[in-house]
């Protein structure tokens, strides 16, 4: 006979993980990494891999030398932290540069902070951020997709992405309709065949990762909401005041990281807001901030420095937007 | 050129002399007096500030003692004597000598003396336990072995034995400060003087339960007989809710009382071994049983009593009690 | 149907409700019972009997002498054998009177016939209140507070509104499901005692959808009733919780740190309606309840009627006997009950179930680092920040736990459920509690 246990309650526990819900995670990226497959070949099999087997490695080396705690790998976090950054290289980056991306996300974002939960920023943004900064050139070269045809070896051709084709018409003095032909249409975005990093190519193959996200509850709907709904309100008013200089929004939806970024890198656990106030308040301004990099900021792309810099903001946002307590300023009628 | 550099040196000298005047009129207008005593005062203390003395810290106290200008009632536990007597020179005060005190942990309910009957499964808070239910040995008063009191002690006094699951006080460094007693939420540490040459004779249980009760649960319990309380020459212990107490003040450390003791209850500290006489059968006779100690220098014995059950009983008075608590014991074990 | 439901938080654990179309069966008379003094919410009450006495069931056998306390009643005849402190739930001993049991002699007040007693014309609020005081009514949700306290309602509030609570949203537990299938009409009658006592001509009945068959048959039951109103409810724990429900049913916020009355509503939960029916119409006082007695390797989960007193290892006894994989007891649901250092204790007034959980589940989930993934302010159903009052409390910060509204949490343990670190956010969250109520009442000395 087993001695009774004795704790306190509940006595029960709901099936879930942080395990649990990283592998959810990285099972709801599936559709993208074969999107990424297809267009990229095995190139895009071989960053990712190495992108997650480099982050699992420095988590456990410095969990096991620096940090001497218990290992935290078998958590899952690491791996999905590894596909991000994948997600957010082209697939032709060099592997040194990738592994040291690697390091930048797991040693300095994430385990100098003290490791799962405690980090501030989303550790495969300032990863991606990093290498943006250090390595700009190999970070740009896009290749260009080459269904399955391709080989091992993708960086032949090289191209830029649409949003890249849309601001350097826009700074040569061009006019939107000018620049269209060069832009792929919104099927080719929608599907993925442009220019780009990794995991951003497919709005489709990232839509359907998210829905399973939110079916199975592992994330909410606040943050991509009011990340998307405060991108199309405001691309919206500038394109409504200005078409010739302001592409449509549906065009900002569909390109750059804004899928990736919204429904993967804005709704990480450790780095957002955790009450639904704060998660609508930091999606409505991550999605501000993206479209006034895009619009007058030197990079094309502003979803990266977007999230982060929201992130930044994260302990201030749940001190501020507490949640709306039960029996506080009740009105009866 | 040479007008940037003088300019430049011009206007930060002007800056910095102007931020020096502002800062003494500022530093002029609210400067506070204090007495210098306090600071005098305050070097002298040990700057632990664990708050032993009551206060909240060293110089909390300081202030308390140069505003009261007396040292009664006023105690460092971890300067003592010498910084209370430096402190009282300074001041021009008396003071009285203080006994040394050690915090003694008055539960000797191990993994093999109260044996787990449930196991607790939460977070490693006393308190909380506590709380939640009697504790794993059953036992309502007996230590929980979690923590609290290590949690709690500013000066490495105390751990918790993982052999034996209960706390042991080091004998060095523990300096009386009463955190600890504060945190138990079962009120099992006390302080008491640490004695002549650090010999000390406790009753190492808290339990209020009636014999019967306590035993099932714990086999070192203090089940409330009153033999040590008849035994005691010099009035020293007392009994109070089946549970005997030894007032440190009366006891002459005469060892009387614990070789009477049916379950070990009272614990003799920093003694020598008593030795076997010649020519006596050694079952006759109680032998010292060293408890071992990880974390402390302390020397803890008890006299292992010779089971009754296994010969004549050598105390004539009451053979019924001692059957019948051989019965319990009996009885815990099965259960 | 149109389902009602609170708004903030909420959980959904498993249903398991094993034993929902198992009958009630009437548990033997047990050869001995112990009944504890203080059994409810207040004061304790004070013995009126000595030992060797003989007493009948439903005599009275410890008096509540303070305004917060219940007079107990012997549940069965027999002799008194002792008053001596016997362990309870937690394993800490309470006085409780040990009673030999002889024969099943009732007192002869008692009506026990089966024929309900529909008649309530004569009733007057003061002798309804006076009646269930005497006969040692209290809640029997779990919270076991005197019913008759909870009908005088303060000067200067008005009741409007009865809400009588049939939704046992902990999972497991039948026992409410089946008072309210077998005993329905009884529990009704109940119901307009409780209006009548109160002064209020409406009453809301809520009932989780997960009982259709409960809901159809007191809606049908309640037609014959003037005021009473059935309301199906969604599934969501913890919906039985006073001020949760009270929000479903009338969309009224009970504000922090009040009681019902505040927005003129009396909860009482349906056990209760019942046992006030018996106690007013069959002059019987509470000295039997419903006990749901279940778990998933228990060999026969069964809702006994049990008296008060009888240990609960007869009713594991009964219900086939404790499973060899058994790991932990709990009694109470499995959300919100206390877990059971041993068998060797007795039902109470606020026993609604033994719940026996295998060994292999019966241990917490290891503990991880908190990841803030914000799943616990999600279910707080109070609004609340679990990780937040957990980590105040852990690091001994109480002003700032106050400030957060720790004592507005009423452990219903959504936190600590949903949490995927496994971590026991509840059980700091008490710790700090316990803190912050001495703090409070400290500041008021």
């Amino acid at each position: 006979m087993n001695l009774f246990t004795v704790s306190g309650s509940p006595h029960v526990h709901e099936d879930r993980s942080v395990r649990n819900l990283m592998l959810g995670v990285v099972l709801a990226m599936v559709p993208a990494i074969l999107v990424s497959v297809y267009f990229f070949g095995l190139g895009a099999i071989r960053v990712i891999l190495i992108s997650v087997a480099a982050c699992l490695l420095f988590e456990y080396l410095i969990q096991k030398y620096v940090m001497k705690t218990g290992p935290t790998i078998n958590d899952g976090s690491a791996i999905v932290t590894g596909v991000l950054l994948a997600f957010n290289v082209p697939s032709n980056l060099p592997i040194w540069i990738l592994i040291i991306g690697a390091f930048v996300s797991i040693g300095i974002a994430k385990m100098s902070f003290g490791g799962i939960g405690k980090n501030v920023f989303n550790p495969a943004l300032v990863g991606r951020v990093f290498l943006l900064i250090s390595f700009p050139v190999q970070m740009t070269s896009w290749p260009k997709p080459q269904p399955i045809t391709a080989g091992f070896v993708t960086d032949t051709v090289t191209g830029p992405t649409p949003l890249g084709i849309l601001k350097e018409g826009l700074d040569a003095g061009k006019t939107v309709s000018q620049i269209e032909p060069e832009l792929p249409s919104y099927v080719e975005a929608l599907i993925g065949n442009h220019g780009g990093s990794l995991g951003e190519m497919s709005a489709i193959a990232l839509v359907l990762g998210a829905i399973y996200m939110l079916a199975r509850r592992i994330i909410s709907w606040h943050i991509p909401t009011a990340y998307l709904g405060s991108v199309l309100i405001f691309s919206g008013i500038f394109w409504m005041i200005d078409p010739t200089h302001y592409v449509d929004p549906l065009f900002h939806l569909v390109t750059g990281g804004l899928m990736l970024g919204v429904f993967y890198m804005a709704t990480d656990y450790t780095s957002t807001p955790m009450s639904a106030k704060g998660m609508l308040v930091f999606g409505a301004g991550a999605g501000l901030l993206t479209m006034i990099i895009r619009f007058w900021g030197a990079y094309p792309e502003g979803v990266s420095f977007a999230i982060l810099i929201m992130n930044a903001f994260t302990p201030l946002i749940n001190r501020a937007f507490k949640p709306k307590r039960f029996g506080e300023d009740v009105k009866n009628g | 050129m040479n007008d940037i550099v003088i300019n430049a040196v011009l206007s930060l000298s002007a800056l910095g002399v102007a931020a020096a005047v502002i800062l003494y009129f500022v530093a002029q207008r609210f400067k506070v007096i204090e007495d210098p005593r306090i600071d005098q005062v305050n070097e002298l203390l040990p700057g632990a500030n664990c708050g032993g003395c009551g206060y909240a810290g060293c110089r909390q106290f300081a202030e308390a003692i140069v505003k009261n200008e007396s040292l009664e009632d006023m105690n460092c536990p971890v300067g003592g004597d010498e910084s209370m007597k430096e402190i009282a020179s300074l001041l021009g005060l008396e003071v009285e000598e203080q006994l040394k005190m050690i915090a003694v942990v008055r539960c000797n309910g191990t993994f093999n003396n109260a044996p787990e009957k449930v196991q607790y499964d939460g977070p490693a808070s006393c308190e909380f336990e506590h709380n939640l239910a009697a504790g794993s040995s059953g036992c309502p008063n007996g230590c929980l072995g979690l923590g609290d009191c290590v949690e709690s002690c500013n000066f490495d006094a105390i751990y918790i034995n993982d052999e034996r699951g209960i706390p042991e006080v080091s004998e060095k460094n523990c300096v009386a400060c009463g955190a600890c007693v504060e945190a138990c939420p079962r009120n099992i540490i006390e302080l008491r003087p640490k004695g002549k040459k650090d010999r000390r004779v406790f009753v190492s249980c808290v339990n209020t339960e009636k014999g019967g009760p306590a035993k099932k649960n714990c086999s070192v319990a203090c089940i409330g007989c009153g033999k040590c309380v008849k035994t005691c020459p010099f009035d020293a212990i007392t009994m109070e809710n089946n549970l005997a107490t030894i007032d440190p003040e009366k006891c002459k450390l005469c060892r009387k009382c614990a070789p009477v003791c049916p379950t070990g209850a009272i614990l003799e500290a920093n003694f020598p071994m008593r030795k076997p006489k010649e020519g006596q059968e050694q079952s006759d006779k109680p032998v010292d049983k060293q408890i071992e100690l990880k974390h402390t220098t302390t020397v803890l014995m008890y006299p292992e009593v010779p089971k009754p059950a296994k010969k004549a009983a050598p105390k004539k008075d009451t053979p019924n009690d001692t059957q019948k608590q051989s019965k319990t014991d009996q009885g815990g074990k099965e259960a | 149907m149109n389902l009602k439901t609170f708004k903030i938080g909420g959980v959904h654990p498993e249903e398991n409700k094993l034993s929902a179309d198992k009958e009630i069966e009437v548990f033997p008379v047990p050869k001995k019972v112990y009944i504890p003094i203080s059994q409810n919410l207040g004061a304790p009450s004070k013995p009126v009997v000595n030992k060797k006495d003989q007493v009948k069931a439903g005599q009275l056998i410890a008096k509540g002498e303070a305004f917060i306390s219940a007079n107990v009643h012997s549940s069965v005849a027999g002799t008194v054998s002792k008053i001596d402190k016997v362990i309870d739930q937690s394993g800490y001993k309470r006085d409780t009177i040990i009673i030999d049991v002889d024969g099943d002699e009732w007192d002869e007040s008692i009506d026990r016939s089966e024929e309900i007693n529909r008649d309530i014309t004569h009733l007057e609020p003061d002798s309804i209140i006076k009646k269930l005081g005497e006969k040692g009514i209290v809640g029997l949700g779990g919270a076991t507070f005197p019913s008759h306290v909870k009908l005088m309602v303060p000067e200067g509030k008005t009741a409007e509104t009865l809400i009588i609570n049939g939704v046992e949203c902990e999972p497991y537990l039948t026992a409410d499901h089946r008072l309210m299938m077998e005993k329905g009409e009884e529990m009704l009658i109940g119901v307009s005692i409780l209006m009548k006592g109160l002064k209020v001509d409406k009453a809301y009945i809520g009932i989780e959808s997960n009982k259709p068959d409960a809901i159809a048959h007191i809606s049908n039951l309640a037609q014959k009733f003037k005021g009473i109103e059935v309301y199906g409810l969604k599934v969501k724990y913890p919906q039985g919780a006073e001020k949760q429900l009270i929000k479903a049913l009338t969309g009224r916020e009970v504000p922090s740190g009040k009681l019902p009355i505040e927005v003129g509503c009396v909860v009482n939960n349906v056990g209760t309606a019942f046992s006030v029916y018996e106690a007013v119409q069959k002059n019987k006082p509470l000295m039997e309840r419903v006990v749901t007695v279940t778990g998933k390797e228990l060999p026969k989960p069964s809702n006994f009627l049990v008296r008060i007193g009888t240990p609960v290892s007869e009713l594991v006894e009964k219900a086939g006997g404790l499973p060899e994989s058994t790991g932990k007891v709990v009694s109470g649901g499995p959300m919100m009950g206390k877990a059971l250092t041993s068998l060797e204790v007795p039902v109470i007034k606020g026993t609604s179930g033994i719940l026996v959980f295998p060994a292999r589940v019966s241990k917490r989930v290891p503990m991880q680092h908190c990841i803030r993934c914000g799943k616990c302010v999600t279910a707080c159903p109070m609004g609340l920040e679990p990780y937040l009052l957990s980590q105040l409390a852990q690091k001994e910060r109480y002003e700032g736990a106050e400030d957060e509204r720790i004592m507005d949490c009423m452990e219903c343990g959504s936190c600590h459920f949903t949490c995927p670190s496994g971590r026991p956010l509840l059980d700091y969250i008490r710790l700090g509690k316990n803190k912050v109520g001495q703090m409070i009442r400290n500041r008021g000395k």
